[in-house]
C-alpha cells in the first residue's frame, strides 16, 4: 500500500546553485500528485529528493526534511533502504542491456542477494502483468534482451522493474516525454490503475496529462512551489497569477 | 552542375575510405601469405612433437615451445587481466577524480610506453637475480606486468562508455554502489573489457625481449616453473639468428605457428563470451 509523503522546508543546491527553496507539501497517499512547470524549474531535483537520488551527485547538497509515511528518510534511515520503498522511473527508458526481460524486472530482488526462483518467477510475473507488458513478452523473457524492445515497451518494462521490489511510493519523471502517443496513452493508463496500490509522483510537460492522471497538482517556478492543490482547481481557478500564466500558456 | 560536383565528391571520398581499408588491411595479408609461403613446408607432424635436435642436426620441432608459450600466456594472464579489471574498475569508478587515480593513470601510461627488454631486465634484478636461476614464473611475470597498462586503461574506458542512465536506474532500485558496479556497469561494458584482455594477451604472446632475461628458453621439455622454459617467440629468434638452412624454415613455421595460435585463442574467447549474448542485446 501507498503511504503519504510530508515535505518540510526542503531546500537543495547544484554546486552554489540553489535549485530548490523552501518546499512545503503534503503528497497524499495512493493518489497521483503531478508536478509541472517550465524546464530548469526543479520539479526533477525535488522527485530526486524523496529518493535520496539527487546526492548521488558529488556536488549536489540538500537540506530540510521529508518523511514517506513514518520514515524521515534524511535521518532514519541509509539510502539504499529508502530507495527499494521509493521506486523511480526515468524520463528516457533505461533497462539493463546486457539482461533478459526477466533478469531486468528481477534486477532489484536479485542483486539484493534475492534468490528464491520460484518467488522470483512469481514476482516477475506480477510485475509485468502490473505493467501492462506481460502479455506482449510472456513467450521471449529469458530470450530477448530488455534493450531489444520498443521504446514504450521498454518503458513499461522500467515500471515493472520499480514494482517488482514492492515500493511504497513510485516516482515518475515524464515517464512519457519520450514516447508516441500511442504508448503514452498506455503509461497514462498504467498510472491510473497503479495508484490504488502506490502513491504516485509524476513529474510532466504535458498539462492536459497531468489534468487526465492526477488528483493532486503542483506548479513549480524558479526553484519554488507556487501553488499546490487540486488538479481540477489549478486548472480551472488557480490562486496565483503566475500559475494562471503558465496553464494558459502564456510563458513557459 | 551542382548535382555532378556532390556526386564526384561523394565517389572521391567513399574511394579514398576504401584505399585506407586496403591499406590497413594489406600489410597483415602480405605478412601472413608470406607466413605461410615460407612456414608452411616445413609444418608436419613432428614440428608439433618434437622438441629441437642439436644444431645442425635436421628435423626436429617445437612442441616444447608451443607448450612453454602457452603456460607463459597463462601465467602472464593470472596476473595481468584481474590486475589490470581491477585498475581499471578503481579508476572509472572508485576513485574517479582523485588525486590517486590521476597518479595510477599516469603510472599506467608510462608503463606502457616501457621498452619491452627494460621490464625483462627489471623483472631479472627482481626475481632471477635474487633466485640465481631463470624461470617460467619470472617470464610470466615479466608478461603479465606488461598486460597490465592496457587491460586497465580499456577497462576504465569501457566502463566509462557505460551510460549514466544505467547506473542511476540500478541506484534508484536500492542497490548498493559497489554491488551496481560489479553486476551493472562492469557486466554492461564486458565485451570492450574482453576486447582489451585480448589485445594485451595477443600484444605479449609475441614478445621475445623480456624472455631473454626471464624464461631464458629450453631446448628440452619442462613443466617446472622454477626451471627456464622454452616459448615460441624465443625459438623463432634463435633458429632464424642459426647458420642452418633447415632452422630458418623452422623458424618461419614457429612465426606461422604463433599467428595462428593468438588467432584461434583470440576467437575461442569470442565464441566462449558471446554464446551468452541475448537477442538484441546492446
Amino acid at each position: 500500500m501507498g503511504v503519504g509523503i510530508e515535505v518540510v522546508n526542503l531546500n537543495a543546491w547544484y554546486a552554489a546553485n540553489h535549485t530548490l527553496q523552501d518546499i512545503n507539501l503534503n503528497i497524499p497517499a495512493n493518489h497521483a500528485t503531478a508536478l509541472i512547470g517550465p524546464s530548469g524549474c526543479g520539479k526533477s531535483t525535488f522527485v530526486r529528493c524523496l529518493n535520496r537520488m539527487h546526492e548521488t551527485n558529488p556536488i549536489a547538497r540538500v537540506t530540510g526534511t521529508v518523511r514517506i509515511g513514518d520514515l524521515d528518510i534524511y535521518n532514519d534511515a541509509k539510502p539504499v533502504e529508502i530507495r527499494r520503498r521509493v521506486g523511480m522511473v526515468f524520463q528516457r527508458p533505461n533497462p539493463f542491456p546486457t539482461m533478459s526481460i526477466y533478469d531486468n524486472v528481477a534486477a532489484g530482488l536479485k542483486l539484493n542477494g534475492y534468490s528464491n526462483r520460484r518467488v522470483l518467477d512469481e514476482i516477475v510475473e506480477r510485475s509485468l502483468k502490473d505493467s501492462a507488458l506481460w502479455d506482449e513478452v510472456k513467450d521471449d523473457l529469458k530470450k530477448k534482451s530488455g534493450a531489444s524492445l520498443s521504446g514504450g515497451q521498454q518503458q513499461r518494462l522500467c515500471i515493472a522493474r520499480a514494482l517488482a521490489v514492492d515500493p511504497e511510493v513510485l516516482l515518475m519523471d515524464e515517464p512519457a516525454s519520450a514516447l508516441d502517443p500511442v504508448s503514452t496513452s498506455k503509461i497514462e493508463d498504467l498510472i491510473f490503475q497503479l495508484k490504488s496500490q502506490y502513491t504516485i509522483v509524476i513529474v510532466t510537460h504535458n498539462m492536459q496529462q497531468a489534468a487526465r492522471v492526477a488528483e493532486k497538482t503542483g506548479f513549480f517556478l524558479n526553484g519554488r512551489m507556487v501553488e499546490f492543490d487540486s488538479t481540477h482547481k489549478i486548472f480551472t481557478n488557480p490562486s496565483d497569477k503566475r500559475t494562471e500564466d503558465y496553464i494558459t500558456g502564456r510563458f513557459g | 552542375m551542382r548535382a555532378g560536383i556532390r556526386t564526384a565528391t561523394d565517389g572521391l571520398a567513399t574511394g579514398l575510405a576504401v584505399l585506407s581499408t586496403v591499406l590497413v588491411v594489406a600489410p597483415l595479408v602480405a605478412i601472413f601469405v608470406y607466413l605461410i609461403f615460407k612456414g608452411v613446408s616445413s609444418l608436419n607432424l613432428d614440428f608439433f612433437t618434437q622438441v629441437p635436435k642439436p644444431e645442425g642436426v635436421s628435423g626436429g620441432g617445437m612442441a616444447n615451445a608451443i607448450a612453454g608459450s602457452a603456460v607463459l600466456l597463462g601465467l602472464a594472464s593470472l596476473i595481468g587481466v584481474p590486475i589490470g579489471i581491477s585498475g581499471g574498475i578503481f579508476l572509472a569508478e572508485f576513485g574517479r577524480g582523485t588525486k590517486l587515480a590521476n597518479a595510477v593513470r599516469f603510472t599506467a601510461d608510462v608503463l606502457n610506453g616501457v621498452p619491452s627488454i627494460v621490464m625483462g631486465i627489471a623483472v631479472y634484478s627482481l626475481i632471477v637475480y635474487r633466485q640465481k636461476h631463470f624461470s617460467a614464473l619470472s617470464g610470466g611475470v615479466a608478461l603479465g606486468i606488461m598486460m597490465i597498462p592496457t587491460v586497465t586503461r580499456t577497462t576504465e574506458e569501457m566502463l566509462l562508455m557505460v551510460p549514466h542512465a544505467v547506473r542511476e536506474a540500478a541506484l534508484a532500485l536500492g542497490v548498493p554502489n559497489w554491488r551496481s558496479v560489479l553486476s551493472i556497469t562492469v557486466r554492461t561494458a564486458s565485451p570492450g573489457i574482453i576486447t582489451g584482455c585480448m589485445l594485451a594477451f595477443a600484444r605479449v604472446a609475441g614478445e621475445t625481449a623480456p624472455l631473454i632475461f626471464t624464461a631464458l628458453g629450453n631446448s628440452n621439455w619442462s613443466a617446472n616453473l622454477n626451471q627456464p622454459i622454452s616459448a615460441l617467440p624465443l625459438e623463432i629468434y634463435r633458429y632464424a639468428l642459426s647458420p642452418y638452412e633447415d632452422q630458418h624454415r623452422l623458424a618461419w613455421a614457429g612465426a606461422l605457428v604463433l599467428i595462428v595460435l593468438i588467432v584461434v585463442a583470440v576467437s575461442l574467447v569470442r565464441y566462449v563470451t558471446s554464446r551468452g549474448v541475448l537477442k538484441g542485446a546492446s
